[in-house]
């Protein structure tokens, strides 16, 4: 193998500056993104436990569309077709005056798309708890939306921190779809340091350790609330 | 939106379909050796000695964290530098895939294999079984029952997974769809045309795997 | 007191229960028992509408259970459950256990909740319990947890689903003794459950149901001295053998 090393390319300027600014673009389109994808993904997953049939098809059909389009078509889709389809005036907007679309458009289709993910998760969790444990909430009177606040949401919430975590962990890595629309995120940056010095192996072994790190301090981040948080007695806990 | 333009779509078709191809062939050469070599990893990590567990894990920990989009970077950056002279975007394609969705398989086998209860393990023994028999015809044929699901499904991620190769402008069926929409200047519709084969092909498979799984508990 | 007239219920095209009626005095403690798949705890759990009916009607003091717009929520609170599995809510302390309903439901202080909380506790002989999680507790301390949690929304009836049934042999008499007490302060109640000797020690009538029907209700001295069916005569021979 023919090849020039130099480790210290990574701790020159700019390429350092770019790096640790494509590290912050990285964690902010994850970040917001995932605000999205447990608010909205939180309440899709629970319309798909309700007894109303429509809104339970509904939330369901949201699962399926957002499942089955790889996520690389619908950034695209929303990042050149959406605007299109906008009542004219907020369309110009986005076009036009809206600040930093691309970060925007990544956040929202991160968002979307793992939301349906989020949602698969909280119903497998809600769907877990016995038809007894929910006929025991109702039974000492509480409303079924009590019985969901006190009861059923505090138990599904505590048992799905694990895949949760690791939906987290999806929408870190998947942040970097981003860079398709030019938003000069953690692997943009070890792309073009490489096309910039032609020291590809340490760009992107700088990427792949940041981002080992970054998943290594959130596993441990999320091992510590799982058991600050445990239900005694459920499965795992000691 | 009036003047959705569908002329452009069919007279493209010839064009995507080929794009189609090679998603499928993709999808189809890195999901045999995902498996292949997944398969070892796992099989690495519950019998083999220390030094090959513990390189089972690492690896695995290692492709399990870091974005596809890099790993096909760096295979794209990679393996011409290792092979010596320039290969096509497809070869240094398949060989990311492959190698990052064995650590994805590689793990879905682990926990099909752990899946067979301890009873069943004994109970293989006691009527009189070889390990090793106890592993063919016990074991394995409930391990892979119990992932057949899990494998389709990661099989339909794979497949939407190719799409990323256009950041190495392999003109899978994403790709050569933007070609157009760009050349064009179609990119609604092509756009929306892409998303709807996508989740066409996606959803029927996702389709499949659910009547597997009711199978499967009946 | 409860007043259940003529109900049927299907389970897609299974007919589980067909034509039941049975009325409960106040103060009466009622035993229904019958092989498993029969529909008696299918039944008790109509009583406070956990499961809708497809006709027929229910009443429990003047309040239909089976209308439409009936206030189900108030209408639970007043019947005390104890379940099969004890169903305590497992991310909740034994004494928020028995203070949750108090306080969302009730609409009682935290103060008042805690300290009827406390004074249950006691009584099914669990006070040092309190502050533990469901968990770490038998299924014979489950249970009578479960019992103070039903008695702690003032329930005017108690309804159990095979009480003993997920219990080791021997925590069985610690939940019956808490029950027989009930029993014998004139609580209402109507109990699913295969312990005969229950049965014979509290019980006023016993209902021998069996596929989906009510076969029988006889006083217990009667049901088990000379039960009217075969079917009933059976399950008796059957349960007392052993």
């Amino acid at each position: 193998m023919d090849y020039n090393w130099n480790w210290a390319v990574l701790f020159q300027e700019p390429y350092l500056g770019w790096l640790l600014s494509g590290l912050q673009w990285t964690l902010l389109v994850a970040i917001a993104a995932w605000v999205i994808a447990f608010v909205v993904g939180s309440a899709v997953g629970i319309l798909r436990t309700v007894p109303n049939r429509l809104v339970r098809t509904l939330a369901a059909a949201y699962v399926e569309l957002f499942r089955n389009i790889p996520l690389l078509v619908q950034l695209f889709v929303w990042y050149f077709v959406v605007p299109e389809l906008l009542p004219e005036d907020l369309g110009l907007w986005v076009k036009r005056d809206m600040p930093n679309p691309e970060y925007v458009t990544a956040v929202v289709a991160l968002g979307a798309y793992t939301a349906a993910r989020v949602a698969e998760q909280v119903r497998s969790g809600i769907q877990t708890i016995g038809k007894d444990l929910v006929n025991a909430g109702l039974a000492i009177g509480l409303t079924p939306l009590q019985n969901y606040l006190y009861i059923r949401l505090p138990i599904s919430y505590r048992i799905i921190v694990p895949p949760l975590t690791s939906e987290f962990l999806t929408i870190f890595k998947n942040s970097s779809l981003a860079l398709t629309i030019g938003v000069l995120e953690l692997t943009a940056q070890a792309r073009q340091i490489e096309n910039y010095t032609f020291q590809g192996f340490e760009a992107f072994t700088a990427a792949t350790v940041l981002y080992l790190v970054i998943t290594l301090l959130v596993v441990l981040l999320m091992r510590l609330i799982d058991q600050k948080t445990r239900i005694p007695g459920s499965v795992g806990a000691n | 939106m009036g003047d959705f333009d569908f002329q452009v779509i069919i007279e493209s078709l010839p064009f995507l379909f080929d794009g189609l191809l090679i998603s499928f062939q993709l999808t189809f050469l890195a999901l045999i050796a995902g498996l292949a070599w997944g398969t070892i990893l796992a099989v690495m990590r519950i019998w083999g000695p220390a030094p090959l567990r513990w390189f089972s894990a690492v690896y695995v920990n290692i492709f399990r964290s870091i974005p596809l989009i890099l790993v096909i970077f760096w295979f794209y950056f990679l393996v011409p530098l290792l092979i010596g002279r320039p290969v096509g975007n497809f070869t240094s394609a398949l060989i990311a895939f492959s190698l990052f969705e064995a650590a994805y398989y590689a793990e879905i086998m682990r926990a099909g294999l752990n899946s067979v209860s301890r009873g069943q393990v004994y109970a293989g023994l006691a009527i009189g079984l070889s390990p090793r028999q106890n592993l063919q015809y016990v074991i394995l044929p409930q391990a892979f029952r119990n992932m057949i699901p899990v494998l389709l499904t990661q099989a339909i991620i794979l497949f939407q997974d190719t799409s990323l190769v256009y950041v190495v402008a392999l003109s899978d069926f994403m790709t050569s769809a933007s070609v157009v929409a760009k050349v064009e200047g179609r990119l609604a519709e092509m756009y929306l045309f892409a998303a709807l084969v996508y989740f066409v092909i996606c959803f029927s498979g996702s389709l499949l795997v659910k009547h597997l799984q009711k199978k499967k508990v009946a | 007191m409860i007043k259940i007239d003529n109900i049927d219920k299907w389970y897609d095209d299974f007919h589980v229960l067909k034509g039941c009626s049975l009325e409960v005095e106040r103060g009466e403690v009622i035993v229904i028992c019958g092989p498993s798949g029969s529909g008696k705890s299918t039944l008790i759990k109509c009583v406070n509408a956990l499961e809708p009916v497809d006709s027929g009607r229910i009443v429990v003091e003047e309040t239909d259970v089976t209308a439409r717009g009936t206030k189900l929520p108030l209408v639970r609170a007043r019947i005390g459950m104890v379940f099969q599995h004890f169903e305590l809510f497992p991310h909740k302390t034994v004494i928020e256990n028995l203070m949750m309903g108090q306080i969302k439901v009730l609409k009682r202080s935290r103060e008042a909740a805690r300290e009827k909380a406390e004074s249950l506790l006691k009584r099914v002989g669990l006070a040092d319990q309190a502050q533990k999680y469901p968990s770490a507790l038998s299924g014979g301390q489950q249970q009578r947890v479960a019992i103070a949690r039903a008695l702690a929304m003032d329930p005017i009836a108690m309804c159990f689903d095979e009480p003993t049934s997920a219990l080791d042999p021997e925590m069985i008499s610690e939940v019956l003794d808490v029950m027989v007490e009930l029993a014998k302060e004139g609580m209402t109640m109507m109990v699913v459950t295969h312990e005969m000797g229950f049965a014979r020690r509290v019980a006023r009538r016993v209902v021998f149901m069996d596929q989906g029907e009510v076969k029988e209700i006889a006083d217990t001295d009667t049901f088990f001295r000379n039960p009217e069916t075969d079917r009933a005569k059976e399950f008796l021979s059957k349960i007392l053998a052993h």
